[in-house]
C-alpha cells in the first residue's frame, strides 16, 4: 500500500518547462487548486472594493493600505507573521478533520482550553526553569485542547452527535468556563478592571525570533503544519484516514480502525489549536484573560477552506489572512474604515471561495485526461 | 434586589419572565430554521441573520420612528440572506454547512460595519402589553409585561403545524426535505423550493433578531447576540423538526438562560457564567441523549445532510 500513488497537491511547487505541450493537462488538477480559490480571492478584494467605494472610500486607497500594512514593510511583515502563527495551528483543527470528511468548527473553543491548561500548567509548576515550564505549556496546551476536539469526534462516533454543531457548542461552553475561572478560582486580585490569571512570568515566555520581534508561535506552527502534512499525505496512517474520509463503508470493509481515526485525528486536530491557545499565552499575553477569545479560532476555518484543508497550503493562506488583519489598524486609521471591515472581507472571502467549488473540472483548457 | 417580601420567589418569576423574554428570538429562529430543514437544507448563517436583523431593525426604528417598519426591514433583511444562502447552496458540489458558517461571518461582520453610528442613538422599542397589571407585586408584572412578537411566534408554531401536515406547501416543502427525486418527479424543482424556505426562514430568523434590538435587551451593540442563532438551530434538532416541540424548547431555553442574571438577582453570583452558559449545555446534552449512531433521529427530513 503506497501512499503516494494518488496525490494531486504533490506537485505545488513543482517546475516544469514551459514549452511541454501537455503541462496543463497534466497538472490540471494542482493548477485548479491555485487558480480557483486564487480568482475567488480576487473576485471577493473586488466586491469589497465596491462595498468600500459605495461608502465613498477609494478602494485604490484601500488597495493600497491592505498591501501596505499587511506585506508593505518589515514591520508590518512582522505584525503579519505574528497573526499568522494562531491561524495556522487554529486552521489545521479545521483541515485534520476534514481529511475524514468531518466538519469541525469548533477552534476557538480549543484554542481557550488549550490557553487555560497551559496556564494552569505554568502556575502550578513556578519556580522550576523556564524550559521545564515551556515544555510543560506545551503538552498541556495540546493535551486540553486535543480532548476537547476529541469530544466532539468521540461524540459523533459513538453517539451520532453532530460534529459541526457540537463542536460549535463547545466553543461557548469553553468561553463560559474560562469566564468563570478567571473570574473566580483562578483570578489574580490585582487585576481589577480586566479579570485574569496571574502572570506565568516573564521567564517563561517563549520569546521572539532573534532578530525579529515574531514570537517561536510561527516556528510552531510552521513545525506542525509540515507535520501534518507528512502525516496525511505520507503515512500510512493518513492514507488510512483519506480512505476513511472517500469512503467510510469501504474503510470498515477492509478492517480500518474508524473509531481509532476519527479519535486520534480529532486529538491531533484540537491539539494544534489548543497550541495556537499555549502560544498566546507564552508568547502574547502572559496570562489568560478575556482577550484571548480574539477570533483566532473562527478565521481558522477559513483558512483551511481556501487551502482547501491541505496543511502544506494552510500555511501561505494563514499569512494572506494574517496580513488582512494585520492592516485592519491602517484601514481605521488611514481610512476610517470600522474594524468590523476585516470581518466583512473575511465574510466576503469566504462565501466566493465555497461558491468557487462549483468551478472545479469545469475550466475549459485544463480539461484533458486528468 | 434586597425587598424580602417574596424573597427566593424572585428566581421562579424571572426565569418565567425570562423564559418570555428571551424565548422569543430563540422562537423565530427556530420556527424559520425549521421551515428551511424541512426542505432538506440546512442553514447555519442564522447567527449571522439574526445579528443583521437586529442591526436593521434598529437603524430602520431610529430613522424612521417606527419599530414595526424595522421589524419588517429585519425580516426583509435575513430573507435577503436566506436568498444568498439558497442561491450558493442551488450551485453544484458546495456543501450547506460551510455556505452557513461563511455567512455567519458575513452577517455579523456586516452588522458590525453598517452598525458602527447606531451604538449611540436611541431608537424606539416595540411596545409591551401588561398582563400583570392584577398584581401589586412589581416583580410579577416585569414578568408579565409581554411583547406582541412573543404572541405572533406563538400563535406561528401550531399554525405552521397545520400548514406542514395540510397545505400544499407544507407538503412540497416536505416532500423536498424527504425526497428530492420525488418532488422532481412530481415536476417540481427542488431548488425553488428550497429557495423560498430559505428566503422564509431568512425572514424569521431577521424578526428574532429585531426583538433583540428592539424589546429585550432593546438595545444595539456587538455583543448583543451571543449565540442565540446558532443555539436556535441545534434546537430544532433537539426538537424533532416540529414546530410545536419547537415553542416548548424555546420557552425550555429562554427559561435556562434566565437562570444566571436571575439567580445573580438573589446574590447568587459565583456560577454566573456557567449559568450563562446553561442553553449551550442543555442542547448538547440533549443532543447526546437523543441522537444515536445506529439509526437517524426520529423525524429528521431524509434529504438534511446533518442526519446523514
Amino acid at each position: 500500500m503506497t501512499t503516494e500513488a494518488v496525490d494531486p497537491v504533490d506537485a505545488v511547487g513543482a517546475v516544469a518547462p514551459a514549452a511541454d505541450p501537455g503541462f496543463l493537462q497534466r497538472h490540471g488538477a494542482t493548477i485548479e487548486y491555485i487558480l480557483i480559490p486564487g480568482a475567488a480571492l480576487v473576485a471577493a478584494l473586488a466586491v469589497f472594493g465596491i462595498f468600500v467605494a459605495l461608502f465613498g472610500k477609494n478602494p485604490l486607497d484601500l488597495y493600497f493600505y491592505m498591501y501596505y500594512g499587511a506585506f508593505g514593510t518589515w514591520f508590518s511583515w512582522q505584525n503579519t507573521l505574528t497573526r499568522a502563527a494562531p491561524l495556522i495551528l487554529t486552521a489545521l483543527c479545521t483541515a485534520l478533520p476534514a481529511q475524514l470528511g468531518m466538519v469541525i468548527i469548533g477552534g476557538e473553543g480549543a484554542l481557550l482550553i488549550g490557553a487555560l491548561s497551559a496556564t494552569s500548567a505554568a502556575l502550578a509548576l513556578q519556580g522550576l526553569p523556564p524550559l521545564v515550564i515551556q515544555i510543560a505549556m506545551v503538552c498541556a496546551g495540546v493535551i486540553g485542547g486535543g480532548l476537547w476536539i476529541m469530544l466532539a469526534g468521540g461524540l459523533r462516533q459513538y453517539r451520532g452527535v453532530n460534529e459541526t454543531i457540537s463542536s460549535l457548542l463547545l466553543v461557548y461552553i469553553a468561553l463560559a468556563i474560562l469566564n468563570h475561572l478567571v473570574e473566580g478560582l483562578m483570578r489574580d486580585p490585582a487585576s481589577l478592571n480586566k479579570p485574569s490569571t496571574r502572570e506565568i512570568g516573564a521567564a517563561n515566555m517563549i520569546g521572539t525570533i532573534p532578530g525579529t520581534d515574531v514570537h517561536w508561535g510561527l516556528v510552531f506552527g510552521l513545525i506542525a503544519a509540515i507535520a501534518a502534512y507528512i502525516l496525511i499525505y505520507h503515512t500510512v496512517f493518513g492514507f488510512a484516514a483519506r480512505v476513511a474520509g472517500g469512503n467510510i463503508r469501504a474503510a470498515k470493509i477492509v478492517g480500518l480502525g474508524v473509531s481509532k481515526l476519527i479519535l486520534t485525528i480529532c486529538f491531533l486536530a484540537g491539539g494544534a489549536a489548543g497550541l495556537a491557545g499555549m502560544v498566546e499565552v507564552a508568547a502574547v499575553q502572559g496570562r489568560t484573560n478575556a482577550n484571548l477569545a480574539a477570533g483566532y479560532g473562527f478565521t481558522g476555518i477559513l483558512v483551511a477552506f481556501l487551502a482547501r484543508q491541505n496543511p502544506l497550503a494552510v500555511i501561505p493562506v494563514a499569512i494572506l489572512l494574517g496580513g488582512i488583519s494585520a492592516s485592519g489598524g491602517l484601514l481605521q486609521r488611514r481610512l476610517g474604515l470600522p474594524d468590523a471591515s476585516v470581518l466583512v472581507l473575511q465574510g466576503i472571502i469566504f462565501v466566493f471561495v465555497l461558491a468557487s467549488d462549483a468551478l472545479y473540472g469545469r475550466i475549459g483548457f485544463l480539461k484533458g485526461k486528468s | 434586589m434586597a425587598d424580602g417580601s417574596i424573597g427566593l420567589w424572585t428566581v421562579p418569576l424571572a426565569v418565567l419572565g425570562g423564559a418570555i423574554r428571551v424565548s422569543t428570538p430563540f422562537l423565530f429562529v427556530s420556527l424559520g430554521e425549521c421551515i428551511t430543514e424541512r426542505s432538506g437544507r440546512i442553514n447555519l448563517g442564522l447567527e449571522g441573520t439574526l445579528v443583521m436583523g437586529a442591526m436593521s431593525a434598529y437603524g430602520i426604528s431610529y430613522l424612521s420612528g417606527s419599530p414595526w417598519l424595522g421589524v419588517l426591514a429585519a425580516g426583509v433583511t435575513g430573507a435577503l440572506l436566506g436568498a444568498l444562502h439558497a442561491g450558493i447552496c442551488s450551485l453544484p458540489r458546495v456543501n450547506d454547512i460551510a455556505v452557513g458558517i461563511a455567512l455567519m461571518l458575513f452577517g455579523t461582520g456586516l452588522a458590525f460595519y453598517l452598525g458602527k453610528p447606531l451604538i449611540e442613538p436611541t431608537a424606539p422599542r416595540l411596545p409591551a402589553i401588561d398582563f400583570g397589571w392584577w398584581s401589586d407585586i412589581p416583580q410579577v408584572r416585569a414578568a408579565l409585561r409581554i411583547n406582541v412578537m412573543f404572541l405572533i411566534g406563538v400563535a406561528l408554531a401550531p399554525i405552521l403545524y397545520w400548514a406542514f401536515r395540510t397545505t400544499r406547501w407544507g407538503l412540497l416543502i416536505r416532500t423536498a426535505g424527504e425526497s428530492s427525486d420525488a418532488a422532481r418527479a412530481m415536476g417540481h424543482s427542488v431548488l425553488l423550493i428550497r429557495l423560498r424556505a430559505t428566503m422564509v426562514g431568512g425572514f424569521l430568523a431577521g424578526i428574532g433578531g429585531s426583538f433583540l434590538s428592539l424589546f429585550y435587551p432593546g438595545s444595539w451593540n456587538e455583543g448583543l447576540s451571543s449565540g442565540q442563532g446558532i443555539t436556535a438551530v441545534a434546537l430544532v434538532i433537539f426538537a424533532r423538526w416540529d414546530p410545536m416541540l419547537c415553542l416548548w424548547a424555546s420557552l425550555a431555553f429562554g427559561g435556562a438562560a434566565a437562570l444566571g442574571p436571575a439567580l445573580q438577582s438573589v446574590g447568587v453570583t459565583s456560577g454566573y457564567h456557567l449559568f450563562n452558559a446553561a442553553p449551550y449545555i442543555l442542547t448538547l446534552a440533549i443532543m447526546i441523549i437523543t441522537c444515536s449512531p445506529k439509526r437517524t433521529l426520529t423525524g429528521a427530513p431524509a434529504e438534511l445532510s446533518i442526519t446523514r
